[in-house]
């Protein structure tokens, strides 16, 4: 791939950075990225791979613009109000960086389409707002041997890491090997979420999915950022590959996609809390 | 021992809004029970009725997830920091 003179100039800074180069800038602009989710973690990561030159960057999301989006979810303007998610970011992506191919996937997520959705992509970024979609990320990125950024957010904290598929490397059920009761931890809907946080989250998911796609620094595997925005305090604690993890362990029991709507306490069928509805990759 | 426990904004209405406080304890379990019994209710989202941690919660000692150590019997030390940990799925 050789640059045009936009190209060049556009990308410069990356150009003639140490770590990047013209061989890094040509991964990237070879590079497929899939964000699910185009809401406040979508949203950063989104826009710095766009304006990073990532040359294919998919987005799943369900959902439509809505007023209260806007506080934090900067894909979208208030002219978006009522238009699908997908075509609003589209729009903005290609406003930031027409280089970008962008991909919308204007769907539920779910096992049955999860490997086809995903199976396109080198590096998947998880910004949805929900534990099944969470769950069902995890396991299909894990089968399918792609890596997962990881960020999740509530209130005034955000989390943060990457999930390498393969034994020894930990994964969102080494994290969390269940995920809470219906009721038992609130959304950002019920709870509230600071507008700005998940511009911090997402665009240090941003950062991790880039490093993978240049084989630069350590990713952030095998670790967990913790962010206070409270405190400003920012706190690494080690994650632990369970090698009794039913999906990355050394006997794992989950090898297929299961009902994760189930697997959440969810019933199939029953419309859950409107902030926890599912399956759709809805964020928050 | 005297250890810093840092709270989740989850947990934080249960200590007047504080983001990190003393507690008191040899081991994990003796430390949330010393929470609990000074700010009633802080650790219901931690352990379940049969006294075990929750699944979807993880408590580190300093850096370390107590899963991978002794679990609730994990030993503390005099100015550890323990961090309480639930899951969440804002995005």
């Amino acid at each position: 791939m050789t640059f045009t003179e936009d190209q060049v100039l556009r990308y410069a800074r990356h150009i003639i950075l140490p770590g990047i180069g013209g061989d890094g800038q040509r991964k990237l602009m070879e590079a497929r990225v899939l964000v699910i989710g185009a809401g406040g973690l979508g949203s950063p990561a989104a826009m710095y791979l766009a304006a990073a030159g990532v040359g294919t960057i998919g987005l799943v999301d369900f959902d439509r613009v809505e007023l209260s989006n806007l506080q934090r979810q900067l894909l979208h303007d208030t002219a978006d109000v009522g238009r699908p998610k997908v075509d609003s970011a589209r729009d903005r992506i290609r406003e930031l960086n027409p280089n970008v191919d962008v991909v919308s996937h204007q769907t539920l997520l779910s096992s049955a389409n999860a490997f086809e959705v995903l199976g396109e992509y080198d590096v998947v970024v998880d910004g949805t707002d929900n534990f099944p979609v969470r769950y069902l990320v995890n396991d299909a990125t894990q089968m399918l041997g792609k890596p997962l950024v990881y960020g999740s957010i509530y209130q005034w904290e955000g989390q943060a890491s990457v999930f390498l598929p393969g034994q020894e490397s930990p994964c969102y059920r080494c994290l969390f090997p269940e995920p809470p009761p219906p009721g038992t931890v609130p959304s950002c809907a019920e709870g509230g979420v600071f507008g700005v946080l998940p511009g911090i989250i997402g665009s240090i998911q941003a950062v991790e999915a880039i490093k993978l796609l240049l084989g630069v620094g350590q990713p952030l595997a095998g670790k967990l950022v913790l962010y206070d925005a409270l405190t400003n305090e920012f706190t690494t604690v080690r994650l632990r590959w369970d090698p009794d993890c039913p999906v990355c362990g050394k006997h794992p029991t989950v090898t297929e996609l299961i009902d994760y709507e189930a697997f959440c306490g969810l019933t199939p069928g029953q419309a859950p809390p409107e902030a926890e509805r599912t399956p759709a990759a809805r964020e928050g | 021992m005297a250890v810093r426990v840092k709270l989740p904004t989850l947990l934080r209405q249960h200590a007047g809004g504080e983001s990190e406080i003393a507690a008191r304890g040899g081991t994990v379990r003796e430390v949330l029970t010393d929470l609990e019994a000074r700010y009633p209710g802080l650790t219901r989202t931690v352990l379940t009725r049969e006294g075990d941690l929750h699944r979807f919660v993880n408590v580190y000692v300093n850096d370390e997830d107590v899963r991978f150590l002794g679990a609730l019997e994990t030993g503390v030390r005099e100015g550890d920091v323990i961090s309480i940990l639930p899951a969440v799925a804002g995005g």
